[in-house]
């Protein structure tokens, strides 16, 4: 399994002197491809900012942070902004759609930004919906849709295209329980088809999903869960 | 819950003998509960002492067959009626563990949240991994039980996120244990009060 994400020794500090506030102090995780990694912690542990860094939207003031071997720390901005507009998907609690686009076009919206012609860009964008089981709703504007579809077209948003590294916060938001297993169910699924993913959120359940889940107190990872066995061999251990 | 009302549903199904009570009884529970024929027969015989259930004639094979009487029945129903209360479930040994390792000296309280936290983790996973692989229509019962089992251990983990945050406002923190250094190292925070 190769290495998606990589985060080596990583420290995030905001101010300094005695009221500087040590947000992440001394992280490493590595997450490889096929693999989903829950982040797990009470607010201000410091999940948030580590998935900001994981993603390019933050630089850490000490360790390195690589997505696919490449160091974040030696890209220029715009070399950043383009790799995470093609290689990272971003899954956030406020979906954060744009209410004056279709579905579609929210979707296409970073290809095209990317330099994709409108025409591949729209195919693409339909291929990412149909994964995420709303194609139907390509046309829609989101006050014409559920929150769960909502979320899903956001998801669908994320994944769309090649991208290899999925981050989500809190991505199941305000959704009733069942929307918020399918949301999980579709990022499992991305996960399993080969992207690495991180799933940042203070719910067991929904930690649940991941092959790993790692916690976080006070900036610094203090236990991690082993990976998991496959599902035949729990099959067999629980006499099934 | 109880073996006995287990079979009494089964039963109210049609006669069935003692292996055939064993396979239903764990199929219905995703193979949570193994019992073994043992246990099935001890319950069957009480069940016909207490007149809830009537053995029928051996069949050709040498099986005896069970059927669910009318106090059987209304037995059943009962139980479908009434709630569990918490008195009917066995002592709860994590609650009073944790109670006991807060008033043991030398005890870290702390690792000892954290490492059931882990391995509650870890079986919730494994949980929701056996979900996410069952997922044909004639599994609904399977994995309603495995609701059950996830709903209880997230109710177990938020239980131990709520000691931990009342353990951090309440008492000092203690000293971690050896082999976790990187959660020890709390000296640049002592440095500047």
């Amino acid at each position: 399994m190769s290495e998606v994400l990589e985060l080596r020794d990583v420290h995030r500090t905001h101010g300094a002197g005695p009221a500087a506030v040590h947000a992440l102090r001394g992280v490493s995780l590595t997450v490889r491809a096929g693999e989903l990694v829950a982040v797990m912690g009470p607010s201000g542990s410091g999940k948030s900012t580590l998935l900001a860094l994981a993603g390019g939207l933050d630089r850490p003031t000490g360790g390195e942070v690589l997505v696919e071997g490449e160091p974040l720390g030696g890209l220029a901005a715009r070399e950043l902004a383009r790799l995470r507009r093609r290689r990272i998907g971003y899954v956030f609690q406020d979906l954060n759609l744009l209410g004056s686009l279709t579905a579609a076009e929210n979707v296409a919206l970073p290809l095209e930004l990317d330099g994709a012609g409108v025409r591949q860009a729209r195919r693409l964008a339909l291929a990412a919906l149909a994964e995420v089981e709303v194609a139907g709703l390509a046309d829609r504007f989101p006050d014409q849709m559920s929150g769960g579809q909502q979320q899903r077209v956001a998801i669908a948003r994320a994944l769309v295209g090649e991208r290899r590294l999925v981050l989500a916060d809190e991505p199941t938001g305000a959704l009733d329980s069942q929307a918020g297993e399918a949301v999980l169910h579709l990022l499992r699924r991305r996960v399993d088809a080969g992207a690495a993913g991180v799933l940042v959120t203070h719910e067991a359940r929904h930690a649940g999903w991941a092959d790993r889940v790692v916690f976080l107190r006070d900036g610094v990872l203090v236990d991690s869960t082993a990976p998991l066995a496959g599902v035949e061999q729990l099959l067999t251990g629980s006499g099934r | 819950m109880s073996i006995r009302h287990g079979l009494l549903a089964l039963l109210e199904r049609g006669e069935m003998y003692g292996y055939q009570l064993r396979a239903a009884f764990e199929e219905s529970t995703g193979s949570t509960w193994p019992l073994n024929i043992g246990q099935v027969y001890t319950t069957l015989a009480r069940l016909e002492r207490d007149g809830l259930v009537r053995s029928l004639p051996e069949s050709e094979s040498g099986q005896r067959p069970y059927e669910i009487t009318d106090a059987g029945r209304a037995d059943l129903a009962l139980w479908f009626a009434t709630p569990i209360s918490a008195a009917d479930r066995p002592r709860d040994e994590l609650s009073i563990k944790l109670a006991l390792a807060l008033t043991t000296p030398g005890v870290d309280v702390r690792a000892v949240v954290q490492t059931q936290r882990s391995a509650t983790m870890r079986a919730l996973q494994e949980l929701t991994r056996l979900k996410y692989a069952s997922d044909k229509p004639e599994d609904l019962a399977w994995r309603l039980v495995l609701d059950a089992m996830i709903f209880q251990a997230e109710a177990e983990i938020r239980w131990l996120d709520h000691c931990e945050t009342s353990l951090v406002r309440h008492r000092p923190a203690p000293s971690r244990p050896t082999g976790r250094p990187e959660a020890v190292d709390r000296t640049g925070e002592e440095a500047h009060r």
